[in-house]
């Protein structure tokens, strides 16, 4: 499979009023076209950073980012970007705010308006596309802001602790939605989330970072999936009895850092 | 939420609802007629010492002086200054609305010329803007425009401070997510901030008409051609009390009918964006 996303000893360090801190050192990662990467650690590791870095927000301190063998310098049309809220502006419409993305890259085509919309139909959101925010549910909200950010038809999706602000039984149907999609899409995603369960649940690959400053502490091959090819969804693969070798492996070493 | 919601529309309204409603009703009619009965008996109580003698009509006036100089406004020009004071006001808080949100956005734009100019908004706030009359009239000349200005003067700082602060204080998520798709400031600007800050706009639009009206009148009573501020004045010099009542209670109406404008524009515009 074809490499999408290359990070080489990329380090961050923050320059405060009372001194340096150094947020992330020597981080090395590579993720493969349609792979989902979880990234897991304590909070304060610099997960949010190193998106933020990815995403070309924050320019590195050292190192390198590549994206598509291209280095990254300044935000990058190739990424979309969720972040914990879904950010939808209140006085849009659903429709108006899934079509801000395309609106600000100046990318407002018939053509890709047209995909938007699609998106909206297929995900259950078509009815309400001339609904405020306001007047919808939490998880829909966020399946909105999904659709914002593949309709700029992104090759690399960053996932910043998406769905941590629902409640629990609305994050497990969300989570479960948004694996569809990515899946279905053939999307390459970076998750960033502090649940280790939820990273195991959706990632082909787990990587444990340790406390500040974050550093690769290991990596973890999810195989989770049926066998025969059928699309496991996150709440099958939760059901899975190796789910929780996982989880024990991944909970130790991360108890080990503190 | 959308059962509850279809089920209101629909009119299958419980008894208990209906007692519940009734007595909102009956509540809202009572505060509204006691707040009525206490004008009445207010101007009743007015006229009515006011003829027994017990006041002196000739200092505190009544009501139906009042409503005497009213009818006689051919004669004493009232609907005319009515006009100047509105048109003073209207342009000066224009202005300060203007100048005001352009200066907001160039100090959003450079937070170096903010921190610089910080001390002196806090001190030009604090300035009694009416104590600059005397100056406002010799620079630009005892008119309308030294009136016009005194209305800006007061009303533009408050502007100022209330838009940057709104501006500095946008959720700062939906600029990241902005940014996420690689917006320019001025289209941050433009999709987020702003709009995000129309409601601190419309707050700061209803104090700033209320203050341009007391610019208007304070440098009317300083100028002295025209307006109601001027009637006051003059009325006081020359001790008709009735002119200077009928000019405080025109001013009163005044007012209210300029934040009911600002009001309903507000509703008007909130609609539209919401659209």
């Amino acid at each position: 499979m074809r490499e999408i996303l290359r990070l080489e000893d990329v380090s961050l360090v923050y320059q405060a009023e009372n001194g340096e801190v150094t947020a992330l050192e020597n981080f090395s990662l590579t993720a493969l076209e349609g792979e989902q990467v979880a990234i897991v650690g304590p909070s304060g590791c610099g997960k949010s950073t190193l998106l933020s870095i990815i995403a070309g927000l924050e320019p590195p301190t050292h190192g390198k980012v590549y994206l598509e063998g291209e280095q990254v310098r300044g935000v990058s049309e190739k990424i979309g970007y969720m972040l914990q809220k879904d950010n939808l502006l209140q006085w849009r419409t659903i429709r108006s705010n899934v079509l801000l993305g395309l609106e600000i890259r100046g990318m407002l085509t018939a053509e890709n308006i047209a995909y938007a919309e699609d998106l909206l139909q297929t995900y259950g959101l078509w009815e309400f596309a001339d609904k405020y925010p306001s007047q919808l549910s939490g998880g829909m909200r966020q399946r909105a802001a999904l659709i914002r950010t593949l309709a700029t038809q992104p090759k690399l999706l960053l996932l910043d602790e998406a769905f941590s602000a629902l409640d629990y039984q609305t994050r497990l149907a969300v989570t479960d939605d948004v694996f569809e999609i990515l899946k279905s899409v053939g999307k390459t995603a970076i998750i960033v989330t502090h649940d280790i369960p939820e990273g195991i649940s959706m990632a082909d690959r787990v990587v444990v970072v340790s406390g500040r400053p974050g550093r690769v502490k290991s990596i973890h091959k999810i195989e989770l999936d049926a066998s025969g090819g059928q699309l496991t969804t996150p709440l099958q693969r939760r059901a899975n009895p190796r789910f929780t070798h996982y989880f024990n492996t991944i909970w130790k070493e991360l108890d080990l850092n503190e | 939420m959308n059962k509850k919601i279809s089920t209101l529309g629909r009119k299958e309204i419980s008894a208990e609802r209906e007692a519940y409603l009734a007595g909102r009703k009956r509540k809202k009619l009572q505060v509204r007629a006691c707040q009525i009965a206490l004008l009445v008996l207010f101007i009743a109580a007015w006229e009515v010492f006011a003829r027994l003698g017990v006041i002196d009509s000739f200092i505190m006036s009544s009501p139906s002086r009042i409503l005497r100089t009213l009818a006689n406004f051919s004669g004493n020009g009232l609907l005319v200054h009515v006009g100047i004071t509105c048109f003073e006001t209207l342009v000066g808080f224009g202005l300060g609305a203007l100048i005001g949100n352009a200066i907001a956005f160039t100090l959003w734009w450079s937070p170096f010329l903010a921190r610089v100019a910080a001390p002196y908004l806090v001190v030009l706030n604090a300035l009694p803007k009416i104590a600059l009359g005397p100056v406002i009239i010799v620079w630009v000349g005892a008119g309308m425009q030294a009136i016009i200005v005194m209305a800006l003067a007061i009303s533009l700082i408050v502007t100022v401070l209330e838009m940057l602060g709104g501006f500095a204080s946008t959720d700062k998520e939906l600029i990241k997510m902005a940014k996420t798709f690689g917006a320019t400031r001025w289209q941050t600007f433009v999709k987020i901030i702003y709009p995000s800050n129309l409601q601190v706009l419309f707050g700061s639009l209803k104090i700033n008409i209320g203050l341009s009206l007391v610019g208007v009148i304070a440098g009317e009573f300083l100028v002295s051609r025209a307006g109601l501020g001027y009637l006051i004045i003059y009325g006081g010099q020359v001790f008709q009390m009735d002119l200077v009542m009928t000019s405080v209670l025109l001013l009163g109406v005044l007012a209210a009918l300029l934040y009911g404008g600002v009001a309903l524009l507000e509703k008007k515009v909130m609609k539209f964006v919401q659209r």
